[in-house]
């Protein structure tokens, strides 16, 4: 593999694949020394455009279990607020010698830029880029619903009927995009549920189901709903009339927790707004697996650096 | 290219049994017996000389498997490898004696590797290593404590073991590359 841009487009057997190599690399973490020499010598640069701590340290934790160097960079402070462009600073990260980008940016399609510009070498990593695609993000989602729903005989599994409700602010949702294509692609059945304003254009023609109405989604015993963060910061017009009314119709409240099967999985992408998009009790319940999404991220991580710098020199291997 | 076939199943067998033997020799008996196949023939290997050991003396000997992809020196000189898993005993490896099983012994990088990869999972008392064939070009100081057969060979020949379980029939082959390019 040569970059890792989006989730469109990976194949089922390519995706299988990434998720069986994230279980060896979950392995590692349970041993007396949790570190591979795998990535020695190699460096990992995270050019981090727009904060995003999470993604931020799990790459970090990842890159170095493989014993990579990590060079971090956050525009916050940096020459980009000075007016510098993404292909500048990638270009000055790339003659300090560096073999993978971890590219996360505000604009969709940076990460498509960077890695078709010929401005640089490395591989390229889309660690989430505008409103398009966050793929490593889809990638832990689909392993955590798998390790959730098949324990240690997850490997070689797929969600082949795995129905999981994404449940929000889909319009603004690289999740939601990353994982549409991937769970789809692993032959789990998707359902968006979000007010008609959160939904974008083109929707009906994604391999997805649609509706608005999050008790009536409920009412059909999902496996698993996926709880999306409302981004405020990227709202610049009223999506909604009230955070009340978004709690009231859209969020995964108390009573709806008490409504949901046994069984369903809750998971969110993180940061989570409490009491707006989920409640307390349904972020800290034992169905949650919110946490595990989290220990997961650190694990797909792995495996995509792996992938995506071992091999011969990358420029003479097909993508 | 020719292919030559330098043992059979009886021979393999005669040579896994012989190599059972001198284990639990080694050894002085069964106890405290790990043996880590290195995947995928290795792990049959040693699945092998496990069942011979069980016969000989009853609870000798338990299986694990031991991939050593992470471990690699030459990851990039390669087309990406997919790792196997690996799977150690309920007991781990501290304290016992190893026995790390592999099909072909050449440079000794792949046994480099799982010496490592052997220091990040325990501190077993003694590590030893048993081969089906050994075919010589060492490139690092290592040797087989437990060899099934020395096969001098030249660098441009190819060495195939062939076991039932995943090829239909156990066999070892000595193939040579006329060009002389392969490794």
């Amino acid at each position: 593999m040569r970059h890792l841009l989006s989730t469109v487009g990976l194949a089922r057997d390519e995706a299988l694949g990434i998720l069986d190599l994230a279980e060896d690399m979950a392995e590692v973490a349970t041993r007396a020394v949790p570190k591979l020499p795998t990535l020695r010598g190699r460096t990992v640069a995270n050019l981090f455009f727009e904060d995003s701590t999470r993604t931020r340290l799990s790459f970090e934790a990842a890159a170095k279990r493989l014993s990579a160097d990590v060079i971090t960079f956050s525009a916050k402070g940096s020459s980009v607020s000075k007016g510098e462009s993404l292909k500048d600073t990638a270009q000055t990260i790339a003659a300090m010698g560096i073999d993978a980008v971890v590219l996360r940016h505000s604009a969709s399609g940076a990460a498509e830029v960077l890695a078709g510009s010929g401005w640089i070498d490395a591989a390229v990593v889309n660690a989430g880029d505008g409103t398009h695609q966050h793929p490593t993000q889809g990638l832990l989602d689909a392993y955590t619903l798998r390790k959730t729903l098949h324990g240690d005989a997850s490997r070689g599994r797929d969600l082949d009927g795995v129905r999981v409700a994404i449940v929000g602010d889909i319009l603004h949702s690289r999740v939601a995009r990353s994982n549409v294509w991937l769970l789809t692609t692993l032959g789990a059945e998707v359902t968006l549920v979000a007010p008609r304003t959160l939904l974008p254009t083109g929707v009906d023609a994604w391999p997805v189901r649609v509706g608005t109405d999050l008790d009536a989604a409920i009412a059909e015993a999902p496996d698993a709903v996926m709880m999306l963060r409302v981004q405020q910061e990227r709202m610049h017009a009223a999506f909604f009339p009230h955070e009340r009314e978004y709690a009231n119709e859209w969020g995964l409240d108390d009573a709806r927790l008490a409504r949901l099967a046994a069984d369903t999985i809750v998971m969110h992408p993180g940061p989570m707004n409490r009491g707006l998009e989920i409640s307390a009790r349904a972020a800290d319940s034992p169905r949650s697996v919110i946490l595990d999404q989290v220990t997961n991220g650190v694990s797909i991580r792995m495996a995509v650096l792996y992938l995506v710098l071992s091999g011969s020199d990358p420029r003479e291997v097909a993508e | 290219m020719t292919a030559r076939t330098v043992l059979q199943e009886a021979d393999i067998t005669r040579a896994l049994t012989r190599i059972s033997h001198e284990i639990l020799e080694s050894n002085r008996g069964g106890s405290d017996l790990v043996l880590l196949g290195i995947p995928t023939r290795g792990v049959l290997l040693a699945e092998r000389i496990a069942a011979v050991l069980a016969r000989l003396e009853p609870g000798a000997g338990v299986v694990g498997a031991l991939d050593v992809t992470m471990y690699r020196d030459d990851l990039d000189r390669h087309p990406t490898r997919t790792p196997s898993p690996t799977r150690l005993p309920a007991g781990g490896i501290d304290g016992k004696t190893v026995v790390l099983v592999d099909d072909v012994l050449y440079s000794g990088r792949t046994i480099r590797a799982a010496l490592d990869a052997i220091g990040d999972l325990g501190r077993p008392r003694a590590v030893r290593l048993a081969v089906l064939v050994d075919r010589g070009h060492r490139e690092l100081p290592i040797r087989a404590d437990f060899v099934g057969k020395n096969l001098p060979t030249a660098v441009a020949e190819r060495i195939y073991v062939r076991l039932r379980e995943t090829d239909g029939e156990d066999a070892v082959a000595i193939e040579s590359d006329p060009e002389g390019t392969r490794a």
